[in-house]
């Protein structure tokens, strides 16, 4: 399994490679945009991933209610984690395509970029509550707090949308059906950055699980160094049999 | 059933006499509420144009600065005597102590907006041109709205460093869609250029939804040590 | 066009938040393998 990450890297590196390629060069000029178009290939790949990855975490937050599975709760917290980066990304990519096609760097009413800043905020405060809390309960907190998340979505879009139609604003990215050919490289944009997404997910969970190890390590550590002070005594730990 | 609501009923008289006796937090916070007002009056000139298009954001900001104030104390009580702990240990059902602490704190959280709003109305000349009823709907479900998430996130910050940073830190993302609401709901009530239904049913939604999901989960986040 | 250095910056921000999370993996798995180690000469 672990010879496999080198592999898949080079793969995946080739292949962001080649949908840059697609991207500059191979897609076709858009006639309203001219050549600013193209961050689409970066910005809307990145805005899949990252719902994705939320999407995922909701479900893991949800077993991990339901089954108290400790993969379920770690992949609930590398999701979170990659997926707040790729969010990072869309609120970055999104404003510098706003700014010169449109003359604006924010539309309050533009659903998918204010959606991803919800949700941005939301699963930051996730991951703040995964750092700040000191109980051994940590992860069905923030199990409770991620449930929440997903029901705010809808709620997030709705409130949103209905606010759009009485407030019209542009739409930044834009609607409508799009050149074949431009789907074509985006969706190969999208496949990358999933592979790439996933071998940072990967390493990430990688890098929890020696995280635990190293930390249940300190605590054996802890132990026998108790136990070497005072072996006869009543380990604390222990229960008094009655 | 019953043993549920009188439980629930209980909590909440308790805690209403408790706060009714040690009124000092309660004056506090209500001189708070004011300060924002002013705060606020000073800040955003009341006699622009504009103002009335402004007074909706402006109002529920403040409203929401004086809850977070109200909702960070909400479980202080039962922090300092173990009531936690002995809560936990009784058979009681967790959810009437939930739903007394988000009574109390929504009528807390009223008291203080009824008193700010007069002072709203005088300092930014308010006066309502769409169909006034409405604004009650709205303050109704979007106090609910940040009361009872609120709560449940004071519940869930205990047991975290920096507690009272952490009650808005959660509470404001989740809280978006709601603010949103009540804020686009009392602007199109105040200036009467839209219909304000819409933001109703969607506080309702927002209401249920959350209301639902803080019951269901409230007995596990309070087991949580 | 100015659009263009638009769409550089867009591509370069990317890059730079994705190296930036990287590199605190590769921190944070280095300072890791470095406990582990001391633990294990104990």
């Amino acid at each position: 399994m672990k010879r496999l990450f080198p592999i898949l890297s080079v793969l995946t590196a080739l292949l962001l490679g080649y949908a840059l390629y697609l991207a500059l060069v191979v897609a076709p000029t858009d006639a309203l945009q001219g050549d600013v178009y193209r961050i689409i290939y970066y910005h809307v790949p990145s805005a899949w991933t990252g719902m994705l990855l939320f999407l995922i975490n909701f479900v893991a937050s949800v077993i991990y209610l339901i089954r108290r599975s400790q993969k379920a709760d770690i992949l609930a917290l590398v999701c979170a984690e990659v997926g707040v980066v790729f969010c990072t990304v869309v609120l970055v990519t999104g404003p510098l395509w706003a700014r010169p096609v449109w003359g604006i760097w924010w539309a309050p009413g533009d659903i998918r970029l204010t959606s991803t800043l919800v949700l941005w905020l939301i699963y930051v405060s996730y991951l703040v509550l995964r750092r700040f809390s000191n109980s051994a309960q940590t992860q069905m907190l923030a199990a409770a707090l991620a449930v929440f998340g997903a029901l705010d979505v809808p709620l997030v879009y709705f409130s949103i949308w209905f606010f759009r139609t009485q407030h019209p604003q542009p739409v930044i990215g834009g609607g409508g059906s799009m050149d074949p050919r431009m789907l074509h490289v985006l969706l190969i944009s999208w496949m990358a950055f999933l592979c790439f997404g996933f071998l940072v997910c990967w390493s990430r969970f990688r890098l929890e699980l020696l995280r635990r190890e190293v930390e249940e390590a300190h605590a054996l550590e802890s132990l026998a160094g108790a136990e070497e002070i005072s072996p006869k005594a009543s380990v604390p730990l222990s229960r008094s049999t009655k | 059933m019953n043993l549920f609501w009188g439980l629930t009923l209980a909590t909440l008289v308790k805690d209403i006499r408790l706060e009714w006796r040690s009124k000092d937090a309660l004056n506090a916070m209500l001189f708070f509420s004011l300060l924002v007002v002013v705060i606020f009056a000073f800040s955003f000139d009341p006699l622009a144009e504009e103002s009335r298009h402004i007074a909706g954001g402006l109002i529920w900001v403040a409203f929401l600065f004086a809850a977070i104030v109200a909702l960070n104390q909400t479980w202080a009580r039962e922090m300092r005597n173990q009531v936690l702990d002995a809560y936990r240990v009784s058979p009681a059902p967790a959810n009437a102590l939930f739903l007394a602490k988000s009574i109390g704190n929504f009528i807390f959280v009223s008291v203080l907006e009824a008193l700010m709003t007069p002072l709203f109305v005088i300092f930014y000349n308010l006066h309502v041109l769409g169909p006034a009823w409405q604004l009650i709907p709205i303050a109704l479900l979007g106090t609910w709205a940040l009361v009872v998430n609120g709560t449940f996130f004071a519940a869930m910050s205990l047991r975290t460093r920096s507690r009272e940073i952490m009650l808005p830190l959660l509470l404001f993302p989740i809280s978006i869609p709601a603010v949103l609401g009540m804020v686009a709901g009392t602007t199109a009530v105040l200036t009467g250029d839209n219909p304000a239904h819409f933001y109703i049913v969607l506080l309702l939604t927002y209401d249920v939804v959350f209301t639902t999901a803080s019951l269901a989960l409230f007995e596990t986040i309070l087991h949580a040590e | 066009m100015n659009g263009i250095k638009f769409l550089f910056a867009a591509y370069i921000a990317t890059w730079l938040i994705h190296g930036f999370y990287l590199a605190t993996l590769v921190r944070r798995f280095s300072r890791l393998r470095e406990q582990l180690r001391e633990l294990g000469k104990k």
